[in-house]
């Protein structure tokens, strides 16, 4: 690979990490479980089959349905779409994920994500995700929290913020 | 130190913000990216973004032979859900467009 071929790549993937007083176990729950997904961020209902080239669906909570047709946005009934690539609970998941929200989005590439928790000293453990978005600059905005004051959501850094404060306290930062 | 004090101590720097800025523009950079756009040694920029890494705030990944910087806006985004409720958030930007207005008309 030459300089710029890993330029380009590198500029695509975003890194996202997160340190949280709980066990990996919680961790991988309240990323896998659509009872858990369903409380934080985004608020979708997440349908893994967590195995390699098992499906990977979300779908949208009433909630998260009624703000984005309040916005006129009609949503289809899957909203990403993505296969299982590796599942290695509670450590790894590397799923590749298409936002399927509108067609402007959905038309772009399918993008990788990988989630790897790991356990640290003092009962914390860090979470890393890595969304490798090449193809896909629309969603690069809407996941990097870009458009957030347009109502898209403060993306991947807001939902672990989230997801955080949920795990450490019991309640979500909207209460 | 807490996590939030690592993070204010690291942010608390012009070279490190400079840094931070840096990867803001293009993310995933070498070391060696990253001395080139400061007048400072190789050993003084690896300091700065050690403090970066323990605050969290540059996450590194290997690709290869090569060691790139990420930044990571999480620790930040903590801080400001922390510290900014919904109603100071709105006041803030408010008064945060009024100076990118009047800044732009100076």
């Amino acid at each position: 690979m030459t300089t710029t071929d890993a330029t380009a790549t590198t500029v695509t993937t975003q890194v996202y990490r997160v340190y949280i007083k709980t066990s990996a176990q919680a961790i991988w729950d309240a990323i896998t479980k659509p009872e858990w997904t369903a409380r934080y961020g985004y608020t979708g209902y997440v349908d893994y089959d967590l195995r390699p080239g098992g499906a990977y669906l979300v779908r949208a909570s009433e909630e998260f349905r009624a703000g984005a047709e309040a916005r006129g946005n009609e949503l289809p009934e899957v909203i990403i779409e993505g296969e299982v690539l590796e599942a290695d609970p509670p450590h790894r998941l590397v799923t590749t994920f298409h936002m399927l929200m509108d067609p402007q989005i959905a038309s772009e590439g399918t993008t990788r994500i990988t989630h790897e928790i790991k356990e640290l000293d003092g009962g914390y453990c860090s979470l890393t995700l890595t969304h490798e978005l090449d193809g896909a600059p629309t969603l690069a905005l809407i996941v990097g929290g870009a458009l957030e004051s347009e109502g898209a959501g403060g993306g991947h850094a807001w939902v672990l913020s989230d997801l955080k404060s949920l795990l450490e306290t019991g309640t979500t930062l909207a209460g | 130190m807490t996590d939030e004090d690592r993070v204010f101590k690291a942010l608390a720097d012009p070279t490190r913000r400079f840094l931070l800025d840096r990867l803001f523009a293009r993310d995933g950079r070498t070391l060696t990216e990253l001395e080139s756009e400061l007048e400072m040694s190789r050993f003084g920029v690896m300091k700065h973004l050690k403090v970066l890494e323990d605050a969290s705030l540059v996450v590194t990944r290997r690709s290869g032979r090569e060691k790139l910087h990420f930044l990571n806006p999480v620790p930040i985004r903590l801080i400001h859900d922390r510290w900014i409720d919904k109603y100071t958030e709105r006041r803030v930007s408010a008064l945060v467009e009024l100076k990118a207005e009047l800044e732009a008309e100076a």
